[in-house]
């Protein structure tokens, strides 16, 4: 009874450390989304093609380099950057133009550009998967508690995790930009008349809501197969993470992100068909209790 | 604001087009009786957005969820059941207006951006139970070879049953549009609030609406299976309701013929470009960012704009 008492908290546990390092991945893009959303009002469905074409930077700068560990790092370096120039095109062509039209407007226009993105992907770097290698330090697994394996990426993605919540902290509420836009956030026509060039704010912002996401991109492509398709789960995961945590609140999305992973993991432990319901419960469940999500909105 | 077609000209013309709908099969090939049965599904789901999203001003993201509950309903009480085909094809509507009533229930207590953003959520988790119940909905195969009653198993039969139910339907959603309760409906978009305070209930008017329009993009679905023998996980995916909203777009959705238009323009165009080049969502894309920038009213907008200049520019909404 006790062994096999053990050998399911095992699992549990292995469980919820799968579900923790796929949280840091959810949460790095949501952060992204909902920073967005906070201060620009963008219903950003492009976001997961950002993520995507993160990913398959990831894949031609690690090949570039030599796939080796040195690939890995330059990768982590220039796709994100890669990603933010692409945004920042975006951003300046179209992008500001429309911000005084309606949300509904928007969120057309950032679908338009992710089946933009979407087949220019597919025209780059064809329709086949892409596997990225697990870097040589990371290669090879750890033991946590119980005798339980983790694989030692795992590891750095959960380290990973609080270190870009904490940048990101600075960045909100240290920096300049960050303290403009959370004010243009509330009123952008007050901050424009004390002349701020509310435009750039915005741009700024934009850009690095995008490199969160080609970020996420970049960190998931070693644990996963890298093909043509996987913006499209990753946008509805991050829908509901932001809705769950309130649009525009980037400690929101780490809430939702966690509930997300979470709920996600144990469950396809527990039913493996539908364990894809879970987390869409959980979200059902939250919004029942709070409707706006679990931390204050800022809309 | 509605601005809809009137006048003894539009009407001449309406009767026209009726007549050439009627006469078509006569005279063309296959392939494009096939096109056209498509731009009627396609358009009386547009034209059931619009219920909500131009006359109720609901952010309904993804409707192509009752469109593919309706076609699975419909298949699966042919395939499964022995039941008659007049059930089969009501059940779709039915099955469609029930989810939709269910959604409702948890979406409607929030508003715009908010509820567009559970509701596309809530859509993905019904797609993700239907692609993933192998056993009861095929998976991700779906289901093929549908068998129908004769009488509308050929192509023809499956166009005039096509273009009288998406008659039917469209005088059913006008006639609503005009009642009362469309009236209300569209007093709520212009000012939920003011609507609020003279005593309308707002959030049973809206679920009213999303039920109809959920109905009525289930009776899409249906027809779809009448006009293609197959349903599949796609059909309830959440970037085919995206293209559906841009359908409203392009044609204009403060206009009732606006979705049908944009939604004949959408499919002429997917297919003409689809035989040139695999990157027709390349394309679309391009087109979908013009659509946006210049013509924010839509085709039907902008065309009444030109032919009526009168009339047309004391109306201008906010953006």
């Amino acid at each position: 009874m006790d062994a096999v008492w053990v050998l399911f908290s095992q699992k549990v546990l292995s469980q919820i450390l799968v579900g923790l390092s796929r949280t840091t991945i959810l949460f790095i893009v949501s952060s992204g989304m909902s920073l967005i959303l906070g201060v620009l009002r963008i219903p950003n469905v492009a976001h997961g093609s950002l993520y995507m074409i993160g990913a398959f930077l990831a894949y031609s700068i690690s090949r570039l380099f030599g796939g080796g560990s040195q690939g890995f790092w330059m990768a982590l370096l220039l796709a994100p950057l890669g990603v933010a120039i692409l945004s920042l095109i975006a951003e300046r062509a179209l992008f500001q133009h429309l911000y005084k039209r309606e949300h509904l407007m928007l969120l057309l226009l950032t679908f338009a550009l992710s089946l933009i993105f979407g087949d220019l992907t597919k025209l780059v770097w064809g329709a086949e998967y892409k596997s990225v290698p697990v870097p040589q330090v990371f290669q090879g697994f750890v033991t946590v508690f119980a005798g339980l394996p983790l694989p030692l990426y795992n590891l750095f993605l959960l380290a990973v995790g609080p270190v870009v919540a904490v940048l990101l902290w600075l960045f909100v509420n240290k920096t300049k930009i960050g303290k403009i836009s959370r004010a243009a956030a509330v009123d952008r026509e007050m901050v424009s008349a004390v002349g701020i060039n509310v435009s750039l704010v915005f741009a700024a912002v934009f850009v690095v809501g995008c490199l969160l996401a080609g970020l996420g991109g970049v960190l998931v492509a070693p644990t996963v197969s890298v093909t043509l398709g996987m913006d499209h789960t990753l946008i509805m995961e991050t829908f509901l993470i932001v809705i769950m945590g309130g649009l525009g609140n980037i400690w929101g999305a780490l809430i939702g992100a966690l509930i997300f992973g979470l709920s996600q993991s144990l469950g396809i432990m527990i039913w493996p068909q539908f364990g894809i319901i879970f987390p869409y419960l959980a979200v059902v469940i939250v919004l029942m209790i709070k409707p706006t999500g679990l931390l204050k909105s800022t809309w | 604001m509605d601005k809809s077609f009137s006048g003894k000209g539009w009407g001449l013309v309406g009767i026209a087009a009726l007549i050439l709908l009627f006469l078509l099969p006569a005279f063309l090939p296959r392939f494009y009786i096939y096109l056209i049965s498509l731009m009627l599904v396609y358009g009386l789901l547009a034209t059931s957005l619009n219920v909500v999203l131009g006359y109720g001003g609901v952010f309904q993201f993804h409707h192509c969820v009752f469109y593919g509950i309706g076609a699975y309903a419909t298949a699966l009480f042919l395939t499964k059941t022995g039941a008659p085909f007049v059930v089969s094809f009501i059940a779709g509507g039915a099955a469609a207006a029930v989810l939709s009533f269910l959604m409702g229930l948890i979406t409607v207590r929030l508003s715009k951006l908010y509820f567009g953003m559970l509701q596309i959520s809530l859509g993905s988790l019904v797609w993700a139970i239907v692609y993933r119940w192998y056993d009861f909905t095929g998976g991700d195969d779906g289901i093929h070879g549908i068998s129908l009653p004769d009488i509308i198993s050929s192509q023809k039969g499956a166009y005039y049953f096509t273009l009288i139910v998406t008659l039917i339907s469209l005088f059913i959603i006008y006639k609503i549009i005009k009642s009362p309760f469309g009236s209300v409906l569209q007093g709520i978009r212009d000012n939920p609030v003011r609507s609020g305070m003279v005593g309308i209930n707002v959030k049973r008017h809206i679920l009213a609406a999303l039920i109809i329009a959920g109905f009525f993009g289930g009776v899409a679905g249906s027809l779809f299976v009448v006009v293609d023998h197959t349903v599949f996980p796609d059909m309830l995916f959440w970037t085919l309701s995206l293209e559906v909203l841009i359908m409203c777009l392009l044609g204009g959705w403060f206009n009732f013929f606006g979705p049908m238009l944009g939604a004949a323009i959408v499919i002429a165009l997917r297919t003409f470009v689809s035989g040139y080049t695999v990157y027709w969502a390349l394309v679309y894309g391009v087109v979908m960012i013009f659509v946006i920038f210049f013509l924010p009213d839509g085709v039907l907008g902008y065309l009444q704009e030109k032919l009526q200049p009168a009339k047309g520019k004391a109306v201008t909404k906010e953006g």
